[in-house]
């Protein structure tokens, strides 16, 4: 069970950063995944009286809160509009609109869980964080980094238009993914994501000459499918108790191909 | 810690220890309808609402609540009742421990979509696990209540 000796409601960022560097201290996002584990916090930091709630629309991004729950992602209209509903789609399958309510961003990204469709889905699309001390970095940049005691302020997506489609897999549904894929075609090329691998999220860049037929919706199913099958071939694999890493290997294949197909589809629409 | 919260329309201000959950903060003041199901976030059978809004109440401190509402069944007992009927009328409870949960979080999506969908019933309903009835009762329950408000609540109900 997890146990917490103080609470301090954070009034600065800075407050919350000096604290967060002693150790048996935490910060405290939604806490829903905290709460599984049986840590003994020294002081619970909470930064929900910060303003970081907000979700906010400029001309070049939308910039999140770390405290915006995945209830607000699922319902904010310019994230909608600007991925194309892979926002929504890659939420709306977490627990329950009860759960989803209480989820932050901020702790499903700093988390950076293997099991995660949150960081399947940013990473698909033109998405930073915003670290206190770290300053702005790529999304996919931060992944690789090792854990430490900074804190997650904002996560910024920039308006980069393109398509983008998100799949996933489930034994039962509300369950944790077996496997999740994102797929994108944008000005930075065109992408695979996958995650719930047992392992972090990662991304494969497409070589261009792929991008342009898909933009112009002239691949075959047969060949959409051999890119497929080449593509999740590349990623490794783990078992756990939902799916064996053959059994992740092959669905890779099959969602990578749907997605594909799907992007071409819109690849198609805009052309007309 | 001192927290004052607006439980069901009255104010409490308490002494609490930092990691006192929800659940056992309402439950302290009697709010027995919040059940402990899972207690691992999965279940539904905790839900309360946080400013309006269907949260679980085993996966957030009582700290958090402080200054804001938390309104649970017993807050809502006229609402409730009248949609209570309707998931009876079609014998979708068998041992009823779930009930509480999702009556919570079928107000919730009533408040929000006036007439929602099948699908979408389903899709806001999916967090509130039921072990025994298979969720048909539950879905033709919550049809029968939105046709009824749909002809003004004038169906008469036995
Ligand atoms: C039962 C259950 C089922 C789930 N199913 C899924 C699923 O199907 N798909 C999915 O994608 N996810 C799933 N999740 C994960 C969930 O969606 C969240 O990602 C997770 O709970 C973390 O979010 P949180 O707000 O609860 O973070 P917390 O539990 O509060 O924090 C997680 C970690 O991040 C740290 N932290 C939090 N916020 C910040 C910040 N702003 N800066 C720095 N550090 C921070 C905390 O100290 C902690 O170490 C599930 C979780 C649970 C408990
Ligand atoms: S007891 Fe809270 S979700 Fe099950
Ligand atoms: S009626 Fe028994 S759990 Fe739902």
């Amino acid at each position: 069970m997890l146990k917490i000796k103080e609470y301090v409601k954070a009034e600065s960022l800075e407050q919350a950063y000096e604290l967060n560097q002693k150790r048996g201290n935490r910060i405290l996002g939604g806490m829903l995944w905290l709460k599984m584990s049986n840590a003994r916090i020294h002081t619970a930091i909470d930064l929900s009286g910060l303003g970081l709630g907000r979700i906010d629309e400029t001309e070049e991004e939308i910039r999140i809160g770390c405290m915006a729950t995945l209830r607000e992602l699922e319902l904010n209209e310019p994230l909608e509009r600007i991925s194309q509903g892979l926002v929504r789609e890659s939420v709306k399958h977490i627990v329950g609109v009860q759960f989803r309510n209480l989820a932050t961003v901020g702790g499903s990204l700093f988390g950076r869980f293997g099991f995660s469709d949150v960081l399947t889905g940013f990473l698909a699309l033109d998405t930073y964080v915003e670290l206190y001390k770290g300053g702005i970095l790529p999304l996919r940049k931060f992944v690789e980094m090792k854990r430490d005691n900074d804190i997650l302020v904002r996560v910024i997506v920039r308006k980069t238009y393109g398509n983008y489609v998100y799949l996933t897999h489930r034994n039962t549904k509300t369950d944790f993914p077996v496997l999740t894929v994102a797929v994108s075609s944008d000005s930075r090329g065109a992408r695979a994501v996958v995650g719930a691998r047992t392992q972090k999220a990662v991304c494969i860049a497409l070589p261009q000459e792929w991008k342009c037929r898909l933009d112009q919706g002239n691949c075959s199913g047969k060949e959409l499918q051999e890119l497929s099958k080449e593509l999740a071939g590349e990623i490794p694999m783990g078992s756990n108790l939902r799916a064996s890493a053959g059994y992740r290997r092959h669905l890779a294949g099959v969602l990578i191909r749907r997605g594909l197909l799907a992007l071409q589809e819109r690849g198609r629409q805009d052309a007309d | 810690m001192q927290i004052n919260v607006v439980l069901n329309g009255k104010t409490i201000t308490e002494e609490i220890a930092p990691d006192l959950l929800l659940i056992d903060f309402v439950r302290n003041h009697k709010c027995y309808s919040v059940k402990r199901g899972c207690e691992t976030s999965n279940c539904g059978l905790c839900t309360v609402f946080l400013d309006q809004k269907p949260v679980l109440s085993c996966g957030i401190l009582a700290a958090r609540a402080d200054g804001h509402a938390v309104d649970t069944l017993e807050g809502l007992l006229e609402e409730a009742k009248e949609f209570a009927m309707f998931i009876a009328d079609q014998g979708a409870e068998q041992c009823g421990f779930c009930n509480p949960g999702m009556i919570m979080n079928a107000i919730a999506l009533f408040r929000e979509n006036k007439e929602p969908s099948d699908e979408e019933i389903r899709e806001y309903l999916a967090g509130n696990l039921c072990r025994c009835s298979g969720y048909e009762g539950q879905l033709r329950g919550i049809r029968a209540f939105l046709e009824y408000k749909k002809q003004g609540g004038a169906l008469c109900v036995q």
